[in-house]
């Protein structure tokens, strides 16, 4: 096992590095900060990712593998766990730092390699095939002929502040965070700075909400400052439920000491002296983290009562959630911790008036309390030079879909859309043509090629009708149906809709209901039948219209997004679904048309016994033909043809 | 602070703080609601009472959005009348299509937005949820698929009575009301109020009826129909036919009674005379041994098993006596019976009463002598009202008529029973003349009137100082409880009433009833008792011939084994 | 005081309202499901009327109020496995098993669910079965993994 943190250890950390206003270590705390950062070691360091997603990929093989590999050959050699450094598509992740030689990482380390994998890299070979990138470091010798990680297409275009230490550092360890300038941020705070002040360089910093609205953070902590109230509350919204997202959850798990750090300055800017960290379930390794942190810090004084002899006193208490989208909401979410069921109540009055248990609360996403710290470390200005006039700073994105390269990325607001597809994501996969972004999760808009010039910025945003959304970027290609993806997404939306106000309820109830007659074959219909088929859809305009303006909360004004975008930019789409029948990406199952290529057709017959609907005619040894107007297009004979004669058109 | 906001061009005042719901309504603009209620805090569920406001781009709600001093409205634009258009448009796209033949046809909130809104076609045809309908209950008929969700039954069971019967299960648009588990309302801890059924929108809630087993008793010659009224029902029928709130017509309910072929009309006040004497009795008894104080009110038959259910302990402290309307049932199967030499089999007794709980009061297995209950049929002022309507009678032609003896007699003591405070005040009346040996003057038990949820007072009678307090509407009961079951109560005597206001507000008066007319059927109530030259219990000759004859004394043998009663406890859910 | 159920009610000895989803979480951890018995207790421990527990415990989509089956098998419906073909995925285990999500099978040995997003979206489509996950997955792996369950339990 590791060493365990001695009292010197800690002593040294907490009295000379966090109590040390002017930063001049002695060399005895600079050794040990230089070796805590892994600048200088003594004996071999192995990194492994264990994300969820390197773990869902394997990860945790790989990493007993290397611990047995270890001690049964009695090598003297760290082994370390990292956080995800965003990207998944080369999980599992193995990183080996030699001493004196640069840190470097290798892709898909499966367990049964490592053995061969350890063996050669011992000896100082390298398996060139699975090394991705090196990291640069001025005291470390390179080695040849890797690239380094900031020359990676992916990694260079991005812009790394709140994820520049995700991967890199061992997130179980306070150490690790400290010997990074960790928590200095805080104590600076909590030393020299009033709550108002520490709101007014937020507000100058311009640092916006990050869970998709953009609200002004420092608009906010003033608001709940202002408020008189005995109690005041922070939560930390990491109930991160859009399906495709996972930034919330990366911060979490690989670098969880900045969130509670970011946390801490949010609770002493309004006044709190308690804060609450809403994160789903399901996230167990994030969860495991962020109650290993939030231990450390407390053993560290940076929790608890009069931290640091400031006369502050936080504590900070993790809720998990029990498991609904709608939960996101911040209305929402007060009533869960409260024990209530998750449904959102009206605003105003705001949860910076009256919020958990009716006192001022704010509610800060994830990703904009992981800014807090570095805004903090090197001022507002700072801040506010990167990005864009309106949107400062950078945005986080999970960057999922027909991407080359997808995974966890964080680029400069102002970056266009193009070049995230492009120089991040490498171009869509198997040369297939872009059809679309869609920004923002379920309730979030599609946008189509022609506005890929756009940058991301709220506001450049918002003249395409799209929200920024908390940061799900899902990259559709010509093999994706927009019908089809309108309706998955209403579909979800219909599930989690929590139910309280009648629009979004009902409403999304007869959306998807339209959507699913779009995407239907009218088998049977009678013609009043279709006549209300096609009224259903010349209402959809009109309802989801409705339902945007008369939601209750940002969940259902957001709900007819998908449908309103994809309207709006692929009407096309729509009509051929509805006149001509057709779903050209061919998705939409019932629409498909079965056709029997003659030349291949050998009359066995399997086909038409196997049709449900006796849609197949011919006559044994001669080509069969499928009569298109009895098909249900349930696929049958193109699975059971052994000839490969049935196509779809 | 008074402001001035603008609304359809034109300026109306506002009240800092207030929200713009209620600017409207101060100033006779109507904006539909179906969530909202008033006194409680807003849920903003049912979004039909969006409005327009200048340089927002959403539509705000304004029954929970404060108004501001800029604030420039629209009510009415089109934009504003589609959404809501569109919104009672996706309602009934989930409703069952059977108006005509819901008990609330005519009489629904959202029939009558579709109306107003010009519902004109189904625009949105689908399909629509399923869901059981729930006939378990004695009283309370559940139909869960007339819902809309508005929640307003869940406040109302939480806030008003402090049950928590039912709440939301699910979630979204598969969400129902229902009881723990889902489970059948007979099985739940629902103590029968009704006020559920007063608040629902549309016709998801309604009392369980008996008309068919009464209209068969009418026009059957071998049965004796004998019918008693709770004091309630004489000053709310008027409204049922559009007059005034509060107007007193007992005359012509006598009339319109016996156009319908009701042989015999009691009135429970009579009853409540008896309840008063037997009760005052009970609590000297009481106050004399010193045991079993406080001493509560049995009366109200939702707070009998409130207590059966939750506050066992408290169960010896609950009166003995019948409530008004057993007491009455029993005369008349026991000792009118006799007396007319009929028997007890070949009478159908009915009583009509402003409550729903008193229909599972009427089927307590303690209720009933050798098989046979003491009141066969109950019915809400609701289906009495539905009832006349039923058998054609004219009410605006109806000659006055007086009730028939023996019991038809009433001090107006019994009267004020129909208010909070009226039971209380009988027995003070009571209990001073038999302690004094001369009456209480003025009558009037000033600390036993009003509308707070919890009123006391205190009443000297030679060396004791009497202290009693009123529970007015149950949610108000809890801490007073918690109080006396850990012995910490200075209290002798306690009434409690389930249904805030008492039985003028009870569960089975009309559904669109108002706060001014229920303080105006109150106010009909104590005007009486002013008018009247009986107005106190002991003094009802009546009673007096009923003990002579027939009960002897006040909680003698045998006016204990007819009119007193045993509580059992009942195992719910919490 | 060896039922799990009261021991858990112990750890509770703050009867506020807001511990009313972590007493359930710690329950649902522990016996796999919300049974009658447990939602009366949790609303006496709290002094909360049934109907309330039973409000919230429905509300989210974590509580289960039936004994867990032996397979819990979850099959991720997030956009990027919704591309990737989960729909069809989800459609042939419905065939299989002839259940529908949510459902357990009558013998108890499958439970089907559909969940939001795994996230590993780099790896999708992704079936979780019992909490190990199968990356990559497709349509033709269903019959294998149905039978090696089936040959598990007995």
């Amino acid at each position: 096992m590791e060493k365990t943190l001695s009292d010197t250890y800690k002593d040294i950390l907490i009295n000379e590095v966090l109590n040390n206003p002017d930063k001049k270590f002695n060399d005895n705390t600079n050794n040990l900060l230089s070796a805590l950062r892994r600048d200088t070691i003594d004996r071999p360091v192995i990194f492994v990712g264990k994300g969820s997603c390197g773990v869902i990929a394997g990860a945790n093989g790989t990493y007993d593998a290397v611990k047995e590999y270890i001690s049964a050959r009695s090598i003297n050699a760290e082994l370390l766990e990292v956080g995800c450094g965003g990207f998944c598509a080369a999980e599992p992740v193995v990183e080996v730092q030699l001493p004196g030689r640069s840190r470097i990482a290798f892709q898909q380390v499966m367990a049964d390699q490592v053995d061969h994998f350890l063996d050669q890299i011992f000896n100082n070979i390298l398996d060139r095939e699975k090394a991705v990138a090196q990291y640069r470091n001025q005291y470390h010798e390179p080695w040849e002929g890797i690239p380094f990680l900031d020359e990676l297409p992916f990694f260079a275009h991005q812009k790394r502040i709140v994820l520049d230490q995700c991967g890199l550092i061992n997130p179980e360890r306070i150490e690790d965070y400290i010997a990074r300038e960790g928590y200095q941020a805080f104590i600076k705070t909590i030393r020299n700075y009033t709550a108002e002040y520490l709101c007014s360089l937020v507000e100058e910093s311009q640092l916006r909400g990050r869970g998709g609205g953009g609200f002004p953070a420092g608009k906010k902590w003033r608001s709940a400052l202002k408020t008189a109230s005995d109690k005041k509350y922070v939560i930390c919204n990491a109930d991160e439920s859009d399906p495709g997202a996972f930034m919330d959850r990366s911060i979490m798990e690989g670098n969880p000491h900045r969130l509670i750090e970011g946390i801490a300055i949010a609770a002493y800017a309004i006044d709190a002296s308690k804060a609450y960290i809403y994160t789903k379930a399901e996230y167990s390794l994030a969860l495991y983290r962020l109650e290993n942190a939030i231990q450390q810090a407390k053993e560290f004084g940076l929790l608890g009562e009069d931290i640091f002899e400031s006369g502050f006193n936080l504590n900070i208490e993790i809720r998990k959630s029990a498991g609904a989208f709608v939960c996101g909401e911040e209305t929402a979410l007060i009533s869960t911790i409260e024990g209530r069921r998750g449904m959102p109540s009206p605003k105003p009055p705001y949860p910076s008036e009256k919020g958990l248990f009716g006192k001022p609360t704010i509610v800060n996403n994830v990703e904009t309390l992981a800014n807090v710290p570095a805004i903090i470390h090197n001022g507002p200005q700072w801040f506010n030079r990167i990005g864009t006039e309106t949107s400062k700073g950078t945005k986080l994105f999970s960057l999922t879909g027909k991407v080359k390269h997808t995974g966890l990325i964080e680029v400069e607001m102002g970056t266009s859309l193009q070049d995230i597809i492009d120089k991040i994501g490498g171009g869509i996969r198997n040369d297939k043509e872009v059809k679309a972004i869609h920004l923002g999760g379920p309730t979030g808009s599609t946008i189509p090629p022609q506005h890929f010039d756009t940058p991301v910025c709220f506001e450049a945003l918002k003249k395409v009708n799209t929200l920024m959304g908390s940061g799900g970027m899902v990259i559709l290609d010509e093999d994706s149906c927009m019908v089809d993806m309108a309706k998955f997404f209403m579909d979800f939306i219909r599930k989690e809709s929590c139910g309280k106000c009648i629009p979004c309820r009902e409403g999304t109830l007869r959306i998807h209901e339209i959507l699913e007659n779009i995407t239907r074959r009218p088998e049977h219909e009678s013609g009043h039948q279709t006549l209300e088929r096609f009224k259903g859809v010349m209402q959809l305009e009109g309802l989801a219209e409705v339902i945007r303006d008369t939601s209750l909360c940002g969940l259902g004004k957001t709900a007819p997004s998908p449908v309103l975008s994809t309207m709006k930019w692929f009407r096309h789409e729509y009509e051929e679904h509805i006149f001509d029948r057709k779903c050209k990406a061919g998705v939409c199952k019932q629409l498909r048309s079965f056709y029997i290529d003659v030349d291949k057709c050998t009359g066995c017959m399997i086909c038409a016994k196997k049709c449900p609907v006796n849609a197949i005619i011919g006559s044994e040894k001669k080509p069969h033909f499928i009569i298109d107007e009895k098909c249900i297009g349930c696929g049958i004979c193109l699975d059971v043809c052994k000839f490969n004669a049935v196509y779809v058109k | 602070m008074d402001f001035e906001i603008e609304v359809n061009n034109r300026k109306i005042t506002a009240h800092q703080g207030e929200t713009i719901l209620s600017a409207l309504h101060r100033n006779g603009i109507q904006v539909p609601t179906l969530c909202h209620m008033e006194n409680f805090t807003p849920t903003g569920a049912c979004r039909m009472c969006m409005v327009e406001v200048e340089g927002k781009s959403d539509l705000i709600p304004a029954c929970s959005h404060p108004v501001e001093e800029w604030m420039k409205l629209k009510t009415h634009s089109p934009r504003v009348v589609k959404a809501r258009k569109t919104i009672v448009e996706l309602l009934l796209a989930n409703h069952p299509d059977d108006c005509l033949f819901c008990v609330r046809n005519n009489n629904c909130e959202l029939q009558t937005l579709a109306a107003e809104l010009n519902v004109r076609e189904r625009r949105f045809p689908g399909k629509k949820e399923k869901h059981k309908i729930d006939p378990s209950s004695t009283s309370i008929f559940r139909d869960p698929e007339k819902c809309i969700l508005c929640g307003r039954c869940v406040r109302v069971c939480e806030e008003t009575i402090g049950v928590s019967t039912v709440d939301f299960i699910g979630r979204g648009h598969s969400t129902i009301i229902g009881p723990t588990f889902n489970k059948s309302l007979n099985l739940s801890n629902c103590i029968n109020c009704g006020q559920c059924i007063r608040a629902c929108p549309t016709g998801a809630l309604h009392e369980k009826s008996h008309f068919p087993e009464l209209q068969e008793a009418l026009h059957n010659p071998d049965i004796q129909v004998v019918v008693q009224y709770s004091p309630s029902i004489p000053v709310t029928l008027a409204e049922e036919f559009g007059m005034k709130a509060g107007k007193d017509i007992n005359g012509i309910l006598n009339g319109i009674l016996r156009k319908i072929g009701f042989d015999k009309i009691f009135d429970t006040a009579f009853a409540a005379d008896l309840y008063t004497v037997e009760l005052a009795a009970e609590l000297q008894q009481r106050i004399d041994s010193d045991e079993q104080l406080p001493l509560f009110t049995s009366d109200c038959p939702g707070w009998v098993k409130y207590v059966e259910q939750f506050r066992q302990n408290l169960l010896p402290n609950i009166s003995h006596c019948k409530s008004p309307q057993q007491m009455m049932g029993t005369l008349i199967k026991q000792h009118y019976a006799k007396e007319a030499g009929i028997s007890p089999d070949k009478i159908y007794s009915v009583s009509l009463m402003p409550c729903t709980a008193k229909k599972f009061e009427a089927q307590r297995e303690e209720m009933t002598h050798k098989g046979i209950s003491e009141v066969d049929a109950v019915l809400t002022t609701r289906e009495l009202a539905a009832f006349i309507k039923l058998n054609g009678i004219d009410v605006s032609d109806i000659e006055t008529e007086f009730s028939d003896k023996p019991y038809g007699e009433k001090s107006s003591a019994g009267k004020i029973y129909g208010v909070s405070g009226g039971v209380t005040e009988s027995v003070m009346r009571t209990l001073y003349y038999k302690n004094m040996g001369r009456e209480l003057t003025p009558k009037k038990v000033k600390k036993a009137r009003g509308s707070k949820g919890q009123r006391e007072g205190s009443l000297k009678m030679k060396n004791l100082e009497l202290h009693y307090a009123i529970i007015n509407g149950m949610g108000h009961a809890k801490e007073l409880l918690d109080e006396i079951e850990k012995g910490e109560s200075k209290y002798h005597f306690i009434e409690v009433m389930a249904c805030p206001g008492g039985c003028v507000n009870g569960g089975g008066q009309p559904i669109d009833s108002r706060k001014e007319d229920i303080k105006a059927r109150g106010k009909e109530l104590y005007k009486i008792d002013d008018q009247s030259s009986i107005n106190r219990a002991h003094r009802n000759p009546h009673l007096d011939s009923l003990y002579e004859n027939l009960l002897e004394a006040p909680r003698s043998e045998i006016s204990s084994r007819l009119l007193h009663t045993t509580y059992k406890k009942r195992d719910v859910l919490p | 005081m060896d039922n799990p159920l009261d021991r858990i009610l112990k750890q509770y000895p703050n009867t506020r309202r807001d511990n009313l989803l972590p007493l359930l979480q710690d329950i649902h951890d522990s016996l796999g499901y919300l049974s009658e018995e447990s939602i009366i207790k949790v609303s006496q421990h709290l002094s909360l009327p049934s109907s309330k527990v039973y409000g919230v415990a429905t509300f989210f989509d974590q509580f289960h109020f039936e004994p867990q089956a032996h397979f819990v098998i979850r099959i991720c419906s997030g956009t990027s496995c919704h591309l990737s073909g989960s729909a069809e995925i989800m459609d042939e285990f419905k065939k299989t098993l002839n259940i529908r999500p949510g459902q357990t099978t009558r013998d108890g040995v499958f439970r089907l669910e559909e969940v939001p997003c795994l996230g590993a979206c780099g790896l999708s489509p992704i079936v979780e079965v019992n909490g190990e996950s199968h990356t990559g997955f497709s349509v033709q792996q269903i019959a294998d993994l149905v039978e090696a369950c089936k040959e598990n339990v007995a």
